[in-house]
């Protein structure tokens, strides 16, 4: 059985962002780029799989601009088999998204297909439900804890919901995306970078997929939010609790 | 204009987000019907749709889906209802809260219809343009919708604040209707299955809801210690709160994390002690009326967003606050 990971190039979690002046999005020129963390922890999850025994291969996929091979590398680093880069140029939505990695699917068959729940970026959460949508896959999101049963073919995944825990068994193949508690994603060492520099990567276009990238929605503008006020630094409880009671009326 | 709101219900009545998704749908536009879908099955969806009916007066008809399919919230069948009423219906918005329950069915949904759904949604200006946080809303990011299709949405409950359910004081009765589900194909259905769900029990409002928040950070060393801070929200009628760091270390369950990826909440008071103020921490709490940061290092990032601040020792403060905080009347 094979597994596809899908993998965002994002703006690396520990840069400030900055809002560009002319309010048509945020500054990417110049920043470090990552791969989003979930979609760390959803590799980190299939190499678990396969290392198990339970998968053969690992694909790791991605969609955007040419620079978005670097973190396609980075995921062959980590341990993916082989990569697959579907270059576009312009804004990509997550309904393109799901549409192409569908006909990546159409093409590899895998069992599995993992996401991040999220990239931090537009914070969408959204692709890994839509492209399930879209093969007519169970889903499994927010996935803290996965487990296989490969004769039975089922995945049971255990899905961080806003009431606790919620447990679901899936037939595959199926799609699941990721929560952050679902492991603890490894480095890449150095020899794995030098051997990942051999490592195949298909090129797509989607042409070649027969997805047409269109889109029903536009970015109109990118702002700050409104800033808090600076508080108070206060020097005591007593003090904390007078202003609780008589100043913000809260308690 | 018209709007279909999915709903979700506990207990036989209509779970507060949803009242505030409809309050977003009302917002859309002054001429806008609104149709409210339930699903489940037996006695309790009933009684949710009869209160259902009568949350809020400009609810104009309430679509009831009974079947066993709907027993557990699952995306496959809920997504396809979805695009069956919707197919039916015409609506021009489906609106559902961003919880967990949104979130996982309604972008699924959306794929079905062929439409680019917009999640997160703090603010809506016209009925095709609306605003949604990005980078963990270090930026906000206005949206229009050009599609041709229906629109769907997910809004954040804390943004469309409803005051108390059943405000109104005459009561709605809208009209209560079954959704024909005799179309409902079995193709989707019975590929996952519910097995379990598992949450701590407690009397302490709902996190989500909550007028007063205490969150303690990895500070509170200890799940032992966290109990410090159940204790203050118990005198404070507070719902309990933590840091991912806190979630992670294992001092409390994953439902309680506030932040970027976890509960996204706006009190009218947030106490955060221990709490140093990541970025994705401040995202799930910086819409909150007034906060207060409690924390040893004066230069903790939470001191830039705390109304009021106080630097020290949570392990001194917090149990002179259980000492000195008034009895909640």
């Amino acid at each position: 059985m094979k597994i596809m990971v899908a993998i965002k190039r994002v703006v690396d979690y520990a840069v400030k962002i900055r809002v560009k002046s002319d309010k048509s999005g945020v500054e990417t020129q110049n920043v470090k780029m990552s791969m989003n963390p979930f979609c760390e922890i959803a590799l980190e999850e299939a190499l678990r799989i396969k290392e198990a025994g339970m998968a053969s291969e690992v694909v790791a996929v991605t969609m955007g601009l040419k620079q978005c091979v670097d973190t396609l590398r980075t995921g062959l680093a980590m341990g993916a088999d082989r990569g697959i880069h579907v270059e576009t140029s312009g804004p990509l939505y997550p309904l393109s998204v799901a549409k192409l990695l569908r006909a990546l699917v159409e093409v590899e068959k895998p069992g599995l297909l993992i996401l991040g729940k999220q990239a931090i970026d537009d914070d969408c959460n959204q692709t890994g439900q839509m492209v399930a949508g879209l093969l007519n896959w169970p889903q499994g999101t927010f996935a803290s804890k996965v487990v296989l049963d490969k004769e039975k073919q089922v995945v049971t995944v255990d899905r961080e919901v806003d009431g606790g825990l919620e447990t679901l068994c899936l037939d595959m193949p199926a799609v699941i995306t990721t929560d952050l508690r679902l492991n603890q994603p490894r480095y890449a060492t150095l020899p794995n970078i030098m051997k990942a520099k051999s490592k195949a990567i298909k090129k797509f276009t989607p042409e070649d997929l027969n997805v047409e990238i269109k889109s029903d929605i536009e970015e109109v503008q990118v702002t700050e939010p409104p800033k808090r006020k600076a508080g108070v630094i206060l020097s005591s409880v007593d003090e904390l609790i007078d202003k609780l009671k008589n100043e913000a009326h809260v308690i | 204009i018209s709007t279909l709101v999915l709903a979700e219900h506990e207990g036989g009545a209509i779970k507060p987000q949803s009242v505030s998704a409809v309050k977003a749908a009302k917002s859309l536009s002054n001429d806008n019907p609104i149709s409210l879908l339930l699903a489940g099955s037996g006695s309790a969806l009933h009684e949710a749709a009869a209160n259902a009916a009568s949350c809020d007066l400009s609810v104009s008809e309430v679509l009831v889906a009974d079947s066993d399919e709907f027993s557990h919230p699952l995306a496959e069948p809920w997504a396809k209802l979805i695009h069956l009423v919707q197919q039916k219906g015409g609506y021009s918005h489906v609106i559902t809260a961003s919880g967990s329950f949104g979130k996982n069915i309604l972008p699924r949904a959306a794929a079905l219809l062929d439409v680019s759904p917009i999640t997160d949604v703090i603010e809506i200006s016209d009925p095709h343009l609306f605003v949604r946080p990005i980078y963990a809303g270090n930026a906000l990011c206005t949206v229009r919708y050009t599609g041709a299709g229906p629109c769907l949405l997910t809004v954040r409950s804390t943004s469309f604040p409803v005051s108390s359910i059943l405000a109104d004081s005459k009561s709605n009765d809208a009209p209560i209707t079954q959704v024909d589900l005799s179309t409902f194909g079995e193709d989707s259905v019975g590929k996952s299955r519910y097995v379990k769900h598992t949450s701590q029990d407690t009397e302490r409002p709902d996190l989500g809801n909550a007028r007063v928040v205490v969150t303690g950070g990895r500070a509170l060393k200890s799940a032992e210690n966290f109990k410090m801070i159940e204790k203050l929200a118990e005198k404070l009628g507070a719902a309990v709160g933590a840091t991912r760091a806190a979630v992670d270390a294992g001092y409390v369950p994953n439902e309680l994390q506030v932040g970027q990826t976890g509960k996204i909440v706006a009190p009218e008071l947030y106490m955060a002690f221990g709490v140093s103020g990541a970025i994705q921490h401040l995202a799930g709490m910086r819409d909150s009326k007034v906060i207060v940061a409690v924390n040893k290092d004066a230069e903790a990032p939470i001191f830039q967003v705390a109304d009021y601040g106080l630097v020290g020792d949570i392990f001194e403060v917090i149990p002179e606050l259980l000492e000195k905080i008034p009895e909640k009347k």
